[in-house]
């Protein structure tokens, strides 16, 4: 196994998913197979190939330093699930 | 007159408009009236926006009664996939999590559109956030596909397929982040091409793989297409990896002439997964171009069986990262909880559909802290490989030849139970937004009623000799005038 | 410190710096501080679908400016990477940063602490993005029901610069923090207003046995945005520390916060819970090439760094502490430098700055950007002195007026008549007066009482309201007498 249950929960947490217990076992067992097939890049010798970010070779794109209309508060907030008074609101933030 | 005008080309309506043999209003009516007849069974389009198309359509028809001189495109009415946002018009991605989002402001192709005085019919369906090659991801509906409707369309721009097959509209929208244009357009029997990456503003389409999504058009015809991507490619500066190239007329490389070309053949992309009749299929494709004077031989793309590997950690890591917005608290859904960690992950445990979770997963994953190197940092070096493939056969031919996909549209439910088989029948399409290339889709073919597409790949922005073998394709075979006829019938359709 | 003995701590520091660009970093809305809630908000800063993030070219040269400012090398090639981690504050849930190729690598400053040097490195700079504000409806995060957010400060940009743990000492911190805002002040990439959170610190702590080459474990606290706060969180979390190790426990390496009601430092989040962020080059921006010559066109933009400009002054006159005292914001030494440009006497120049206008400014609390009085207004004050045309007594209330009229020194003058008088016959005149009305003292005087003139003296100054020319009262009135 590529990937244990744990390492699927502790990645569940990390993208703030709430899994399921079945979808938790669904997921360790076909990110395996996913894994166990990608596993076959590591045939290849890379150590002197460099990394593709970027498919156009664009450096340097830059814009000049000029004040543009904001959107106003409303269209800002229209799609908000919880606006109050102009700002968005969420609930209790726990510190750990 | 209506009916039968849905049926033609853009450039076709475009004379009838001209000529005042149809106007833009009665041309909106005719699609509408279509859309209405035939979409409860197809299920194309999510967001239908007939008050506004008749609105769009009048401002047009007073145009054309004043003789202004009118664009390839004013009055053309066309459909949207669902991931590009439209100012005011409810845009979804064909999921939960949107199902009730507005944007604020226009997608550039939305605005160029708009400028080109095109008439926007609705929003169509799609694989939930694009991820998917069948529609079948979608929260919303599964769209069908017209030559049988028992099968699937293709994906992730089903829906954009899908209206452009039956009618539904005269042109269309696709993005394409690993085959989402090409496939469908192969399935439903239509033309559909990917731009070089660059090409096409990205600003406003609804991010799934930052560095592989290109937005593309659906037509009937590729002289439709080279219209579209006129109005639609070139440089925005609201998009950092737009490209500023001077951006050609693509019409004038519609020329019925391919000698002395040189098309190559990679291996590669005729191997075992590649259903023998679609192989068989695209053989006689490639004799009528030997026949028309082209210079075809085989040649090899070696690191071809990496590239799915290599894209599946690539799109999905950069997707867990741009989907990580959607948490409820500036738009779209939100779960009710007591904190907001608990927010979090109730709004998209419940927002997001299995396939999005799935790749949101293994993207996080091929990330996190230990993987990052033998994943996503692999797979980009990987993609080195596979480009350098690409400029080396590039260096010997003008284009590339193959089938768009394995096989012919499967049938609902055949692929979905194992995600791995469905990410393996995009072998040959990935390996082109790996690379960043260009590449079209064309009919060219039928086994057992069901469209087959040639799939021409071409050099970074090098689109003008994609659309002139396309074109000398189209010209010298018939099945681009071939329609469904959303009975199981192969209908003709007179000439195009 | 008593606990100090013991141990030597260790400590870097991370600084936050807003960089004032008109706009932000990925997007044009305005930066400007103090507005409405989510007015200053576009589809880019506020991570809605679709948006796109495109880099004002004007905190690249900040960045520049402020790297070179502070010695350190700037990279030929740069990039952005992004930064993965959930809060409501982060509009994409992840900051668009530099990770492994920061525009600016290795530098450092100079403190001086009882008159010894020392340098302290810069490990590097580089470039991100601001998260928007929370407020919370309690007191605190964890006494609040639910917070809002305010994504105005959202994208504006940072420059974030990280110290090597070089410090040994709290006034080492405080004189790094000190010079280092003093720098960016000059450099003008910041407005520094620490009370409008403009800088942060994060504190980086540890404490080992003296002689030890090995670090200790380290706590991070962060967002402190104050010098105070920074000594007082020193002072508490060393002591803490060293309690910790007293007892023969380890110390957690974790990150804390700084409770300013309490004076405590509080854990944050723990080593397990750390954030594991994922870092991966930023897809949407294409990186950055920074040739020579973008670096030294820059270059030639830098204004005189503080040391330097304390070093001339010192040889136009002034004392290392007057130069220091002047140069300690750069606005007070462009208003000096300017002001000398009409009126040559640094030193007596230097003394009326440091004296009555900082008095003035500081009374008001206004800041000497928004002084009522120009430095060419203060030079023609202390000119008008020069000439003899007002007494230094007389001057001080004459910049009184000035300062709540912003008057000329001459207009005021002028229109009050105060004009010191030095006109001999006026004089005379008054003088006769006095010492006709005062014989006793005239007696006095001329009988040995030296004290006695210094009477007259006050009656003459008296009667003329102040504006006599004291010297020569003093010289025609022992003439007379």
């Amino acid at each position: 196994m590529t990937i244990s249950r744990e390492d699927v929960e502790y990645v569940a947490a990390l993208a703030r998913l709430e899994l399921t217990e079945p979808e938790i076992q669904e997921y360790t067992e076909q990110l395996n197979s996913i894994l166990d097939y990608v596993a076959m890049l590591e045939r290849l010798d890379t150590s002197d190939v460099m990394p593709t970010a970027h498919a156009v070779p664009l450096h340097n794109v830059l814009r000049d330093d000029q004040v543009r209309p904001s959107i106003n508060h409303e269209k800002a907030l229209k799609n908000a699930p919880d606006g109050d008074e102009g700002f968005f609101r969420v609930p209790r933030i726990s510190l750990t | 007159m209506e009916s039968v005008s849905i049926g033609k080309s853009v450039s076709e309506q475009h004379e009838l408009l001209v000529h005042k043999d149809v106007s833009s209003t009665e041309l909106t009516k005719a699609y509408i009236a279509r859309i209405h007849s035939v979409d409860p069974d197809l299920q194309a389009y999510l967001t239908v926006l007939e008050d506004k198309a008749l609105a769009q359509a009048a401002e047009i028809d007073r145009k054309i009664a004043q003789n202004e001189v009118l664009g390839a495109l004013e009055g053309i009415p066309m459909a949207l996939k669902d991931n590009m946002c439209t100012e005011g018009v409810r845009t979804s991605c064909a999921s939960k999590m949107l199902e009730s989002f507005i944007p604020p402001y226009n997608a550039t192709v939305t605005d160029r559109l708009q400028a080109a005085g095109t008439i926007l019919l609705g929003k169509v369906n799609m694989d939930e956030f694009a991820m998917g090659s069948s529609t079948e991801n979608s929260y919303f509906a599964n769209t069908r596909n017209p030559w049988d409707l028992e099968r699937v369309p293709g994906g992730s721009s089903g829906g954009a397929a899908v209206a452009v097959a039956a009618d539904e509209a005269s042109f269309s929208l696709g993005s394409d982040t690993g085959g989402s244009i090409r496939q469908p357009a192969a399935f439903c029997g239509v033309v559909g091409m990917k731009p070089t990456y660059g090409a096409v503003s990205r600003l406003g389409l609804i991010a799934f793989a930052s560095s592989l999504d290109q937005i593309g058009p659906f037509t009937k015809t590729v002289r439709d297409n080279a219209l579209v991507l006129n109005a639609i490619a070139g440089y925005d500066p609201l998009d950092s990896t737009s490209v500023a190239n001077e951006k050609p007329d693509y019409t004038k490389f519609l020329v019925n002439n391919v000698k002395g070309l040189r098309i190559g053949i990679p291996r590669e992309y005729y191997g075992e997964g590649i259903d023998p009749e679609v192989a068989k299929g695209i053989q006689a494709g490639i004799q009528t171009l030997i026949d028309l004077g082209a210079e075809v031989s085989e040649c090899s793309l070696p690191h071809t069986e990496y590239a799915i590997p290599a894209y599946y950690l690539i799109a999905t890591a950069e997707a867990s990262s741009n989907l990580a917005r959607y948490d409820g608290v500036r738009y779209g859904y939100r779960a009710e909880a007591e904190d907001v960690l608990g927010m979090f992950k109730q709004t998209r445990a419940e927002g997001f559909g299995p396939e999005v979770k799935r790749r949101i997963m293994l993207g996080t994953y091929a990330l996190s802290s230990g993987y990052y190197d033998a994943y996503y940092l692999k797979a980009q070096k990987v993609r080195t490989l596979i480009k350098r493939d690409f400029d080396q056969a590039f260096e010997k031919f003008d284009v590339l030849l193959s089938p768009t996909a394995p096989t012919t549209a499967f049938k609902f439910g055949e692929k979905s139970a194992d995600p791995l088989t469905m990410y393996l029948s995009d072998i040959t399409t990935v390996p082109i937004n790996l690379a960043g290339i260009p590449a079209i889709s064309i009919p060219a073919g039928f086994i057992k009623g069901m469209p087959i597409g040639m799939q021409l790949m071409g050099k970074a922005f090098d689109e003008g000799t994609l659309y002139r073998v396309a074109y000398t394709f189209e010209q010298n075979t018939h099945y681009h005038t071939l329609k469904p006829s959303l009975s199981g019938e192969v209908l003709a359709c007179g000439s195009r | 410190m008593v606990v100090a003995n013991q141990y030597e701590m260790v400590c870097g520091l991370e600084v936050h710096v807003e960089l004032q660009t008109k706009t932000k970093i990925f997007c044009g809305c305005t930066t400007e501080f103090g507005s409405e809630q989510n007015t200053h908000v576009c589809p880019v800063c506020l991570g809605m679908p679709g948006a796109l993030p495109v880099l004002n070219r004007e905190v690249v040269n900040f960045a520049i400016k402020a790297g070179l400012a502070l010695d350190c090398e700037i990279a030929e090639f740069s990039k952005f990477d992004r930064k993965n981690y959930f809060y409501p504050d982060l509009s994409k849930n992840y900051q668009t940063s530099q990770f492994d190729l920061p525009i600016c690598g290795k530098g450092g400053l100079e403190i001086e602490i009882d008159g010894e040097k020392k340098w302290i490195g810069i490990t590097r700079a580089h470039m991100e993005e601001d998260a928007g504000k929370l407020v919370h409806s309690g007191e605190t995060i964890s006494t609040s029901n639910e917070s809002s957010v305010d994504y105005n400060r959202a994208g504006v940009p940072l420059l974030e610069i990280v110290s090597e743990p070089d410090m040994r000492s709290i006034p080492e911190v405080l004189d790094y923090l000190e010079k280092l805002v003093q720098i960016l002040e000059y450099t003008e990439v910041s407005d520094c207003r620490l009370e409008q959170g403009s800088v942060r610190f994060d504190v980086n702590v540890s404490l080992r046995p003296f002689g030890t080459d090995t670090l200790g474990i380290r706590t991070e606290t962060k967002n402190l945005n104050s010098f105070s706060s920074v000594r007082r969180c020193m002072e508490y979390e060393v002591a803490r520390q060293a309690q910790v190790l007293n007892e023969g426990e380890n110390v957690v390496q974790e990150t804390r916060t700084w409770d300013e009601g309490q004076g405590i430092t509080l854990t944050l989040r723990s080593k397990e819970e750390a954030h594991d962020y994922r870092y991966f080059p930023e897809p949407d921006l294409p990186p950055l090439v920074i040739d020579k010559e973008w670096v030294e066109r820059i270059r030639k933009t830098l204004p005189k760094l503080p040391a330097a400009r304390r070093a001339r002054f010192q040889t136009l006159g002034l004392s290392a502490y007057d130069a220091a005292v002047i140069t300690q914001a750069k606005a007070m030494a462009d208003f000096f430098d300017e002001a000398l440009t009409y009126y040559t006497d640094a030193k007596t120049l230097a003394n009326w700055v440091m004296g009555d206008v900082t008095r003035l400014l500081n009374t008001n609390q206004c800041s000497v950007l928004d002084s009522p009085i120009s430095a060419h207004q203060l030079a023609e004050l202390l000119e008008l002195i020069n000439k003899g045309t007002l007494s230094g007594k007389i001057a001080k209330s004459v910049l009184e007026e000035m300062y709540s009229t912003s008057k000329d020194a001459s207009m005021i003058v002028k229109e009050k008549g105060l004009a010191q008088i030095s006109d001999e016959g006026a004089l005379l005149g008054i003088i006769d007066d006095v010492l006709a009305a005062n014989p006793q003292s005239v007696e006095d005087y001329r009988a040995g009482k030296d004290k006695a003139i210094g009477f007259l003296v006050g009656q003459i100054m008296k009667a003329t309201k102040g504006q006599a020319n004291p010297g020569l009262v003093n010289q025609l009135l022992k003439e007379k007498l």
